[in-house]
């Protein structure tokens, strides 16, 4: 239900029709065609209305066309503060064109009069869009953003990138680990399973928090360095807030979602495979390549894309370890929804990232099957 | 699976070099958070190993409790440190955690429980998508079920309450109990439901008397999950929660990002000798069920 909510969200412009609904009427029946501004009478329902408005639905208005084109915020603003003090005064204006210019001459400008065409529906893909570094120009084709403000489709690939690294890296480092797990004797296997549980129970703040201790530049990681000798005292490496940290944090925080699924699947492999493979004459390369490996690739998908769907709307260890660089797209929600309340295109980001995820657990549906998840 | 005694020298290699790989893995999922507790009880207001704490003989001068000190909010003088402020804000947030973790437990407890009894009944309909919904919050990210939850909790006027915040932990948490429950109630014979009715007993006593007993491990597993769960979540919180129900990982989230200071690692050492704690009667309880159950070590 929330979620159904957020989708509305994403595509809701409701909101702005409900300050200026006459003047839009107006503005609709505008012919560009013919004249280069709108007619009297949309400039005098625009005055009228921004004369009666209440002041926070006025506000909530112009941050959504502020979207649409930069300068509709401050040229509101000043423009509906005139208006309120020559209504103060009861003068009302000949014309309602030439008082509007006078005021502010961007009023004149025909390009914020192309760009209010986009607030006139109640649904819009803006937001989906915006979501992909593109924008609207005036006559409503779809472009790129400015150069300086593309940072989603970058922030998209390196989510991916990362989240890629991170599956590879889990699955390299948990593959042998829940095979040593799987083929113990089940009373050193349980006691080696705490090493795996351990972190997995303990608070995912705490773990972050741990990694910064290690890698920050007086860290421990560096510390052990310079003890051995291998670096010098001047140079110690940065390895957190930057990518390097958010992997080396994420690997290990993800890990034990990799080696359970991968240590339940290679439990029930019968040993005496391997050893019926050997007898057969195969070098054991090629007898945990061709009849041991096959058998894992269930628990192989499930691990892998349970950490992969995890990393990709992981926020808090990018946020903390990854520093400037290390932003990824979950960040980008969270800064829309708590400081830029742009809650259209919050909610469109995480619609965009619901959607893929539902393609891999689509996915891993079709392999594994959902109920197969297991906790501990 | 030790070697057998005709291995080659080639196949020790790879055997030992298989389990020096598999030692660091294990170092690597771990030391993290062992090195953290040390490093709790510095007396420096830096987060690093100082000089004295590596000397030998230990030198009693590099350690000291005064970050624990500092946490507990007793502000006195050996406890402040310029860099380091000193609040009662660590403990408001230990009883906000654990008085929110309680209620959403014992909420998503009871509901996760009805719901998994019902969900194994044979002639449940529309199990697989009941399923799914109940599972969703667990598999949807975060960040998105928070985003969501905030959308939805504003317009009926819940954030920034603890209402707001205990409901979204439920819906949570609810989604474990769902699942330890299932998992216990494959193990469990209906006909003893079918045997208590025919002797007169109500679905209530029923429950209470016979039912309950029997799945109590996994009730109690799928609680500690809840909890901790509850305890843990800090991206909803941050969303949904206003000074007021400041937690323990709200805090600490703003104390990582303001203050890198050494209290963050005296509340870290806390939390994981009670994961500790809460690991090890998760692993007496499964084995206690499996007791139960029949199901003997394999």
């Amino acid at each position: 239900m929330p979620i159904g909510d957020m989708l509305l969200r994403s595509v809701d412009d409701g909101q702005i029709n409900t300050v200026f609904p006459r003047t839009f009427e107006e503005y609709k029946k505008w012919d560009r065609e013919k004249d280069e501004l709108p007619p009297e009478i949309v400039y005098r329902t625009l005055f009228e209305e921004l004369a009666t408005g209440e002041k926070i639905q006025v506000g909530r208005a112009l941050t959504r066309m502020n979207y649409s084109k930069s300068g509709w915020k401050s040229l509101i603003k000043k423009t509906s503060r005139e208006i309120k003090k020559m209504t103060k005064k009861g003068e009302i204006p000949e014309s309602y064109k030439d008082t509007l210019i006078q005021i502010n001459k961007d009023w004149g400008d025909p390009t914020f009069w192309y760009s209010m065409a986009q607030m006139l529906n109640t649904k819009t893909p803006i937001y989906y869009w915006n979501a992909i570094d593109r924008t609207y120009d005036q006559d409503q084709n779809v472009i790129m953003q400015d150069e300086k403000r593309r940072i989603y489709v970058q922030t998209w690939l390196k989510t991916l990138k990362v989240s890629v690294y991170v599956t590879f890296f889990c699955l390299i480092l948990g593959f042998p680990v829940a095979h040593l797990l799987a083929n113990l004797p089940l009373r050193y296997s349980n006691l080696l399973m705490i090493f795996v549980l351990l972190p997995f129970w303990t608070s995912l703040l705490v773990r972050t928090t741990a990694w910064i201790v290690m890698l920050q530049q007086k860290g421990v990681i560096n510390g052990v360095l310079v003890w051995l000798g291998i670096l010098s005292d001047d140079g110690r490496i940065q390895m957190v807030y930057n990518e390097t940290g958010t992997l080396i944090a994420m690997t290990q925080i993800l890990l034990p979602f990799m080696i359970l699924p991968l240590y339940s699947v290679m439990r029930v492999i019968p040993k005496s495979h391997m050893r019926a493979a050997q007898n057969l004459g195969a070098k054991p390369a090629t007898a945990f390549l061709r009849v041991y490996l096959p058998q894992t690739i269930p628990g192989m998908s499930a691990g892998g894309l349970l950490v992969f769907v995890l990393a990709i709307g992981y926020f808090i260890t990018p946020e903390l370890v990854g520093g400037k660089d290390g932003k990824l797209i979950g960040s980008w929600i969270a800064y829309h929804l708590k400081t830029t309340l742009n809650w259209g295109l919050c909610a469109a980001l995480g619609a965009i990232l619901l959607g893929v995820m539902l393609i891999f657990y689509w996915l891993y549906n079709k392999i594994v099957g959902i109920d197969n998840i297991k906790l501990g | 699976m030790a070697l057998p005694t005709y291995a080659t020298p080639v196949q020790r290699t790879y055997y030992y070099a298989y389990l020096f790989f598999c030692g660091v893995v294990f170092f690597f999922l771990v030391a993290p958070l062992i090195a953290i507790v040390p490093i709790s009880f510095s007396k420096s207001p830096f987060m690093i190993f100082t000089e004295g704490m590596l000397a030998w003989p230990p030198e009693p001068e590099a350690w000291s409790l005064r970050w624990y000190k500092n946490m507990v909010g007793n502000c006195s003088a050996d406890v402040v440190s310029s860099t380091v402020p000193c609040s009662t804000k660590w403990m408001t947030g230990t009883v906000n955690s654990f008085f929110i973790g309680i209620t959403a437990t014992v909420i998503a407890t009871a509901l996760g429980t009805l719901a998994a009894l019902g969900l194994s009944r044979p002639h449940m309909p529309f199990k697989g998508i009941i399923m799914a919904i109940l599972i969703s919050p667990m598999i949807v990210p975060l960040i998105i079920t928070a985003a969501g939850m905030f959308f939805f909790y504003a317009r009926v006027n819940l954030v920034y309450t603890f209402t707001g915040v205990i409901l979204a932990h439920v819906a949570l948490a609810t989604p474990f109990v769902v699942i330890t429950v299932t998992a216990t109630l494959v193990g469990f014979d209906m006909n003893m439901v079918k045997a208590a009715q025919s002797l007169g007993a109500k679905p209530t006593r029923t429950f209470f008397k016979v039912i309950m007993p029997l799945i109590l491990p996994g009730i109690i597993s799928g609680a500690l999950f809840a909890f901790i769960t509850s305890f843990d979540e800090v991206v909803i919180v941050m969303f949904m929660a206003s000074l007021d129900q400041l937690t323990i990982p709200k805090q600490m989230w703003a104390g990582i990002r303001q203050e890198i200071s050494p209290v963050i690692l005296c509340m870290a050492t806390c939390l994981v000798v009670l994961s500790i704690f809460l690991l090890t009667t998760v692993e007496l309880l499964r084995r206690r069920s499996e007791k139960l159950r029949g199901i003997t070590a394999r």
